[in-house]
């Protein structure tokens, strides 16, 4: 049953971009693109060819192949909905943290192994911002397991019950403030980098991937989608306690395309931050979970 | 069922924190009044037996902390146009991770307070957080209104820990803080006014040679 879940995830991840693209457009008065431009993208990047700097080394080469197959190993460990994830075990998430984080690294080694300085600076902000998401992501996953009491991403995900909002629902909120806040360093988008950009003002993330080209990019894009993806789900989970009706699943893909509505409202709304806001960001979202841990203590 | 007094101390943590982050001197100005409004609902909560000496305090308390002060300050930050605070002496990222430590701090400290009777000691804590917040707000930041707003959310603090721990408020003493508080703030507005009509700044840091 839960081979469903990695299913699902593998064919419908390529959507989310979509659905945050196109109601970003929406948004701005525009048509935008249809949903699945993210799907016709890939195909039409692994029919082209690929060019390797002859500056480089292995490196390049071999980002797209870690990414995809860390990300795929990501899969396996996150639920869906009220179907539990494939693999799970107690203190998945660091697992998790920790895949991601390994896949941030190889991408890093290979903006670096490009041999310019232009992905070089993405790569140093990227370091930089992501290890102060991460303790931001640790403590809130360490408030809903004191929450929940279950020490695995399934048990902590699909545990929370109407009975938590009603009677921790500020340790709730927060904790979703601050996963959100996690989930928009993560990925890349406003208000810590702006996706769309190609300016050497703004780019974090595409900077990282600039030189990569062909069925590479289309790797890499897939698993970036595969991440959008996977932190969705996790928030989605924390935001609505889980059902057992049959119905659930198509209910929670739903909200999912909502969670992606909402990141593109975020992304229209606001400008950028100056990159020295966005520390200030990301510790204020340590602090909110952090701020929960402490609630749950405190009860 | 979460109850409204834990609420409101979510409220006033949230509010603390807010306050030791944000470097928009009006979003400062209007948190602090939120801060002052929640915490003359307090009375109101069932801590002690309700009489009309807590309904006129709290009244009292919410018109003065969430009105009279941010129209007054307000005014203040219009006059000096000033709109956001410059980096701090101690920076917003440290200050906010400093605050969180000190609420966890507070917390350790109240709970082996030896005080009299069977007090909330969540209370307690929360007022000397409230405290320290201010006086981290007063000592490390630079535009005399974030002093003054430092000032106003160490009155809070005060304010919070007697609401707590008195039994019976003796009227007169609140009233008399209140009213403390009014004249100071109406001071600081005045004396604002005129530090930036003769410097045409109000950063403290250039106050110390009066040349400007």
């Amino acid at each position: 049953m839960s081979l469903v879940t990695v299913l699902l995830t593998l064919s419908l991840a390529p959507l989310m971009p979509g659905v945050i693209n196109r109601s970003k457009a929406v948004f701005a008065g525009r048509r935008g693109a249809p949903l699945l431009q993210p799907y016709f993208d890939l195909g039409r990047l692994l029919q082209k060819g690929v060019v390797y700097s002859d500056v480089s080394s292995g490196m390049v080469q071999l980002v797209p192949v870690v990414n995809v197959a860390l990300f795929l190993c990501c899969i396996l460990l996150v639920p869906l909905g009220s179907l539990p994830a494939l693999v799970h075990f107690q203190g998945d998430f660091v697992l998790l943290a920790y895949l991601m984080g390994l896949g941030r690294f190889v991408t890093m080694l290979g903006a670096l192994d490009t041999g310019s300085s232009f992905e070089g600076m993405g790569a140093s902000r990227e370091a930089f911002f992501a290890a102060l998401a991460e303790p931001a992501f640790f403590l809130a996953m360490a408030g809903l397991a004191k929450m929940t009491g279950a020490l695995s991403l399934t048990g902590m995900l699909q545990q929370i019950t109407v009975e938590h909002w009603l009677h921790a629902a500020p340790s709730l909120l927060l904790i979703l403030v601050a996963l959100f806040l996690v989930f928009l360093a993560e990925n890349a988008r406003i208000p810590v980098d702006d996706p769309t950009t190609h300016l050497e003002l703004t780019m974090i993330h595409e900077v990282m991937i600039l030189d990569h080209s062909g069925p590479d990019l289309a790797m890499i894009e897939y698993a970036a989608a595969l991440k959008i993806w996977l932190m969705a789900a996790i928030i989605t989970s924390v935001l609505v306690p889980s059902g057992s009706s049959p119905l659930w699943l198509p209910f929670f893909l739903l909200l999912m395309v909502i969670l992606g509505v909402l990141v593109g409202l975020v992304e229209s709304s606001m400008a950028r931050l100056r990159l020295i806001r966005v520390p200030q960001l990301l510790i204020g979202a340590g602090v909110f979970a952090g701020l929960a841990l402490f609630l749950e203590f405190a009860q | 069922m979460l109850t409204l007094m834990s609420l409101l101390l979510f409220l006033l943590v949230l509010t603390n924190l807010t306050l030791l982050g944000s470097s928009r001197l009006a979003f400062c100005i209007r948190t602090v009044a939120v801060q002052g409004v929640v915490l003359g609902c307090i009375p109101l909560i069932g801590l002690h037996p309700f009489t009309l000496q807590h309904g006129l305090l709290s009244l009292s308390a919410v018109v003065l902390k969430g009105g009279v002060f941010p129209w007054l300050l307000l005014r203040s930050l219009r006059v000096a146009r000033v709109k956001r605070e410059v980096e701090p002496f101690i920076g917003f990222s440290v200050s906010l991770s400093i605050g969180f430590f000190v609420l966890i701090g507070s917390v350790v400290f109240a709970s082996r307070l030896p005080l009299a009777g069977h007090h909330n000691h969540l209370i307690i804590a929360l007022a000397i957080f409230t405290m320290v917040t201010g006086l981290l707000l007063l000592i490390s930041r630079r535009k005399a209104l974030s002093m003054v707003l430092g000032y106003l959310v160490l009155e809070n603090g005060i304010y919070c820990l007697g609401a707590a721990v008195a039994d019976h408020i003796p009227m007169v003493v609140e009233f008399g803080v209140l009213l403390d508080v009014w004249v100071a703030v109406f001071g600081m507005g005045i004396a604002m006014y005129q530090i930036n009509r003769e410097f045409d700044h109000t950063d403290v840091d250039r106050l110390t040679e009066l040349r400007g």
